[in-house]
C-alpha cells in the first residue's frame, strides 16, 4: 500500500435547500477540485454517497449523472455507496483503498442528501428502513427510540441516575451548538441552554427534541490522491493514516447496545493501520446523531473507560480548548446531518483543522484528527485517521 | 452430494409460529446455544447443524423506550413502548411491550419478567408479505 492524501475539500452550506442532490454534490465537488488545483478531467473515479435519493427525488443512478454533471468524461467510473448515515465515509474509505492500491492516482469521494424533500412521514418511514426489517421494524421502533433504549441501558448499567445522565447529555448538545456558532456552513449557528434541552418535547423517552440531530440538506466532497500527486497539487496535503470499517448485527443480536461491536472493530483497524492510539488523537469529528451517542462513542473509540465519558463531558473535556475537542464543526447536532454527506463533511472539517484553517473554532496545534461515522443501529461504522 | 444450503427456519415460518402462540428458534448441535429470531446459521458459531425448537417464551426486560414520534404507519398506536428483552435461553429480542400504560412506564420496568407473543402490526409501504411483530407482555 502506498501513502494517500487528501488534497482539496468542498462543502455546501447545510440546512434546507431547493437544489437537487446532484446540484448540491456538483457545487461541493467542484470546490474540492478547484481547491486541489486540478481539472475535473483529472478525476479518475467518482465515489458518490447517497442514501435516499430514490425517495427524495425519484432519481436513481445518481453517481454517473453526477460524474457527467461536473464534467468527467465517459471513461470515468462512478460508484454509488449506501451505508445509512455512514455512507460518505464508506465512499471515502473505498476511494482511499483505490488510490492506496495504485489503481488510481486522483479520485473524488463525497456524498449528498436532501432529507427535507421527503416531508416528515416519508422521512420517518425511510429512516426506519435502516433498522432491521423482519424482526425489529414492525415493533414501530425509530432511531431516536434506539438511542433512547441505549440511554436507559447506560443509566442502568453504570448506575447513573437518569436525571444526572440527562443533564450531562444536555451539555453535549449545548457544547455542539456553541461550536456551531463559529461555523458559517452550519445549519444552526445559535447557542442553546441546558434548560432548553430539558424543556423540549419528548420524542422517545428519555430523548427530547434537542437531544436529536435535525433533518438536513447538503453535500460535501474531497479529492483523494497519491502522496506524490497530492504534494504537487496543494501546499499542505493531509495524509489518510488509517481507515477501518465494521458491520454490526441487528440490535437484538448486539444485545448490550452501549457497546458497539462494529465501532470497536472499525476503530481498532484504523488505529492499527495508522500506528496510533486513542491518546494520540488531537481532534475528532464524531457521530453525535443523539446526545447519548456522543457519550457512548467516546468510550467505544477508546477515548475514555466504559461508564466514565459523561463525567468527562461535565468537566468540559470535549469542548474546543478541552483535553480532546469533539465536533468543533458543531457536529451532526448543530452543523446538520444530510445523511449521505455527513462523513465527507466530517473529513472536510478535520482536513481544515489539521491545516489550521478553522478560524474561531480552530483546535490549536492539531496534528492528528479522526472521523467516526455510524450508520443504522451501529450497523455500518467507519473510522478514519488523518495526519499532517 | 449436493452442496446447496437451505434455511431451516425462515422469517415467514417464525411469523407463523408467533401467530400460533409459539416462539420458534434454532438450537445448535455444535455449540448448544440458541439462535432466535432465526438466521441461516448459528449466531454463536456459524454451524448449519441446528434443529428447530420451541422456546419457552419467558423473557426479562433489559431496556425500553416510549415512542412518541413514530414512523409512517404507526400513528394510530402512539404512544407505545418498545423494549429489548433477554430470553431465558439466552438470545435477546426486540418487541412491542403490551399490557402497560405508556405514560406510567419508568426505568422500574427494567428487570421485569415478560412473556413473548406476537401481534399483527400495520402494513408498511415498501414492505412485502404479511407483517408480524414480537410482543412482550409484562407479567
Ligand atoms: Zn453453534
Amino acid at each position: 500500500m502506498r501513502k494517500v492524501c487528501v488534497a482539496g475539500v468542498g462543502m455546501t452550506k447545510f440546512g434546507v435547500s431547493e437544489k437537487s442532490c446532484i446540484e448540491l454534490f456538483a457545487e461541493a465537488a467542484l470546490e474540492a477540485v478547484n481547491a486541489s488545483n486540478i481539472k475535473v478531467t483529472d478525476i479518475q473515479s467518482v465515489h458518490f454517497g447517497n442514501v435516499f435519493g430514490d425517495f427524495e427525488e425519484g432519481q436513481a443512478v445518481m453517481g454517473s449523472f453526477a460524474a457527467r454533471e461536473i464534467g468527467c468524461p465517459p471513461s470515468t467510473p462512478a460508484l454509488r455507496y449506501e451505508g445509512a448515515c455512514a455512507t460518505a465515509s464508506v465512499a471515502i474509505r473505498d476511494a482511499f483503498i483505490a488510490v492506496a492500491s495504485g489503481l488510481y492516482d486522483v479520485v473524488l469521494a463525497g456524498g449528498t442528501e436532501r432529507c427535507m424533500a421527503m416531508g416528515t412521514p416519508l422521512a420517518t418511514r425511510t429512516f426506519a428502513m435502516c433498522t432491521e426489517g423482519k424482526y425489529e421494524s414492525y415493533t414501530g421502533i425509530t432511531f431516536p427510540g434506539v438511542f433512547a433504549m441505549m440511554t436507559h441501558l447506560y443509566a442502568k448499567k453504570y448506575n447513573i441516575p437518569l436525571a444526572k445522565l440527562k443533564e450531562r447529555m444536555a451539555m453535549v448538545a449545548v457544547k455542539n451548538h456553541y461550536h456551531g456558532t463559529m461555523n458559517p456552513l452550519a445549519q444552526f449557528q445559535k447557542e442553546i441552554t441546558a434548560a432548553s434541552v430539558l424543556k423540549g418535547f419528548m420524542v422517545c423517552d428519555p430523548l427530547q427534541l434537542l437531544d436529536c440531530c435535525p433533518f438536513t440538506d447538503g453535500a460535501a466532497a474531497i479529492v483523494i490522491a497519491s502522496e506524490e500527486k497530492a504534494k504537487k497539487m496543494v501546499e499542505k496535503p493531509v495524509y489518510i493514516l488509517g481507515a477501518g470499517q465494521g458491520s454490526g448485527a441487528p440490535l437484538f443480536r448486539q444485545k448490550d447496545i452501549t457497546v458497539h461491536e462494529a465501532r470497536i472493530a472499525a476503530s481498532k483497524k484504523a488505529y492499527e493501520m495508522a500506528g496510533v492510539g486513542p491518546k494520540d488523537i488531537d481532534v475528532a469529528e464524531v457521530h453525535d446523531c443523539f446526545t447519548i451517542a456522543e457519550i457512548a462513542l467516546m468510550e467505544n473509540l477508546g477515548f475514555y473507560d466504559f461508564g466514565t465519558a459523561s463525567e468527562a463531558v461535565e468537566r468540559g473535556e470535549s469542548k474546543i480548548g478541552g483535553k480532546l475537542p469533539l465536533n468543533p464543526s458543531g457536529g451532526l447536532k448543530a452543523k446538520g446531518h444530510p445523511i449521505g454527506a455527513t462523513g465527507a463533511a466530517q473529513a472536510y472539517e478535520i482536513v481544515k483543522q489539521l491545516r489550521g484553517e478553522c478560524g474561531a473554532r480552530q483546535v490549536e496545534g492539531a496534528k492528528i484528527g479522526m472521523t467516526d461515522t455510524l450508520g443504522g443501529d451501529a450497523t455500518t461504522v467507519v473510522d478514519i485517521i488523518y495526519g499532517i | 452430494m449436493s452442496s446447496s444450503v437451505t434455511y431451516k427456519l425462515t422469517h415467514k415460518m417464525f411469523y407463523e409460529g408467533l401467530k400460533e402462540g409459539k416462539l420458534l428458534g434454532l438450537k445448535c448441535n455444535s455449540c448448544n446455544t440458541y439462535t432466535c429470531p432465526p438466521k441461516i446459521n448459528c449466531a454463536q458459531c456459524n454451524s448449519l447443524d441446528m434443529d428447530i425448537v420451541e422456546l419457552n417464551g419467558k423473557a426479562e426486560i433489559k431496556t425500553f423506550t416510549v415512542v412518541r414520534v413514530c414512523p409512517e404507519g404507526f400513528e394510530g398506536e402512539l404512544p407505545y413502548v418498545v423494549a429489548l428483552a433477554e430470553l431465558e435461553e439466552g438470545p435477546w429480542v426486540c418487541g412491542r411491550v403490551v399490557g402497560v400504560d405508556p405514560d406510567k412506564v419508568t426505568m422500574d420496568i427494567i428487570g421485569k419478567k415478560a412473556t413473548v407473543g406476537g401481534k399483527i402490526p400495520p402494513k408498511l409501504s415498501y414492505a412485502p408479505g404479511e407483517p408480524m411483530a414480537i410482543t412482550l407482555k409484562i407479567s
